[in-house]
């Protein structure tokens, strides 16, 4: 299993019935199909739409029905199209229960950066500032370090996204979770030793006298 | 009742160096035959405000491409290298707004609202420049309205009443920009007669909409 596979497979487990959830650009939109049989959630993507499923078959997408990647996508039935407004009143209003979002650095204190690397590339941070600030939960969805230099650091070098310290990180290697007193472990990837985790992570983790394997979600 | 004018009238209403808003996320729910229009006339030094810049060849990137745009406010540029490279080479003065915060700014310059209090961007390189103001506790971002000289909109159904409406997700900023320029011009797929979109179906007032652009042909 790959790191992504991992990573998805863990983050599934957050789902609860009934959410609404909000899947970044990327590695967190491969979340979508780990929804445990008999389970309801409902995906919304900020261009406008609550309830989509995955691509039609080829020659049958509609030009006018796509995601916040510009890809196409299906409407599951019972789903709604609105504006950008309406849309941003769910994310910001807290309606939206979850988002899972792709990150390039979480400090200490739970801050996310995802959306500019100074000098470098400037995207822009299209609805991931609205999402970090507004939706109940925020799960970090990603890999532990690039290129060998830890993405979970002391204090952040990149621009932060919000002041809001999120909810969990998920790594390939450890679920993370945020707290007012800094960093802790929670769970470790299968067949990962709490010493790679650490040396892995660039900021202090609180490591208890337990630390479970993560469970992964099956097909 | 108001006729519908060619795209060309449209285009031509629209003088360089002056502020256009546009929908379309990524291009789509864009008025493409406006933005061909406008390239194919070469109009110069707009200001163009929209949730992004889509692609090079594509919804508003044909505007840059043609060398149409000075300044750009939006919550993305990343789809579009063209935007990048104009950016970097000082072309285009690029202003990026939270997308959330850039449709409420809209909203409120169409709205008669004079700002909007957002927690948004509190923390960020967002906030520079801007009034931080503590309410109960905390901390809001006071953010300007946004109002453009024009806004180009697409729609799914127009009619002769300037009643629009809008498909799925189409829709996305074409709504609310109706509500905040001097001028709105709306392009739609069909223009049909009046009474055939029922009024509980129409998105956008007709009382909205100063041209319409005729079918294409």
């Amino acid at each position: 299993m790959d790191a992504k596979e991992v990573i998805t497979r863990r983050v599934a487990l957050e789902l609860r019935d009934g959410m609404l959830v909000n899947l970044g650009i990327g590695l967190p939109t491969l979340v979508a199909a780990y929804v445990p049989d008999g389970m309801h959630v409902a995906f919304q993507s900020e261009n406008g739409i609550i309830g989509f499923g995955a691509p039609p078959p080829q020659g049958m997408e509609d030009p006018n029905l796509t995601d916040a990647g510009g890809g196409f996508i299906s409407a599951l039935p019972g789903a709604i199209a609105f504006d950008s407004v309406t849309s941003f009143a769910l994310i910001r209003g807290g309606h939206v229960d979850m988002t899972v979002l792709g990150g390039l650095q979480v400090d200490s204190k739970g801050r996310l950066a995802n959306w500019m690397v100074p000098g470098k590339i400037v995207p822009g941070m299209g609805g991931a500032m609205d999402l970090v600030t507004g939706a109940k939960r925020v799960i970090v969805a990603m890999q532990h370090s690039a290129k060998g230099a830890p993405k979970i650091v002391e204090e952040l070098t990149l621009p932060p996204t919000a002041a809001r310290r999120v909810s969990l990180i998920v790594t390939e290697l450890a679920v993370i979770e945020p707290a007012e007193d800094g960093l802790a472990l929670r769970e470790r990837a299968p067949g990962v030793e709490i010493e790679e985790i650490v040396a892995n992570t660039g900021a202090k983790l609180s490591i208890p006298a337990h630390v479970p394997e993560m469970a992964l979600i099956a097909d | 009742m108001r006729k519908a004018i060619s795209v060309k009238e449209a285009a031509d209403l629209i003088p360089d160096g002056t502020s256009v808003m546009f929908g379309g996320f990524l291009g789509v729910g864009s008025p493409e035959r406006l933005f061909d229009a406008l390239a194919a006339r070469g109009v110069k030094r707009l200001t163009i405000i929209g949730n992004d810049t889509a692609r090079p060849g594509v919804g508003v990137g044909k505007l840059i491409d043609a060398g149409c745009v000075t300044r750009v406010i939006a919550s993305h540029i990343g789809t579009n290298p063209a935007t990048q490279k104009k950016m970097i080479a000082w072309e285009i003065d690029v202003e990026l707004v939270p997308q959330g915060t850039l449709a409420e700014r809209i909203r409120a310059g169409g709205s008669g609202l004079d700002g909007v209090l957002t927690p948004t961007g509190v923390g960020t390189t967002v906030a520079e420049d801007k009034r931080v103001l503590e309410i109960d506790g905390a901390d809001y971002l006071l953010e300007a309205p946004i109002r453009a000289d024009f806004a180009l909109l697409h729609a799914h159904e127009a009619d002769y009443f300037g009643n629009l409406t809008y498909r799925l997700t189409a829709a996305n900023f074409n709504p609310v920009m109706a509500f905040a320029a001097d001028c709105v011009i709306a392009e739609s797929d069909h223009i049909v007669p009046v009474g055939v979109i029922p009024p509980d179906a129409v998105r956008t007032p007709g009382v909205l909409v100063n041209h319409l652009v005729g079918r294409a042909c």
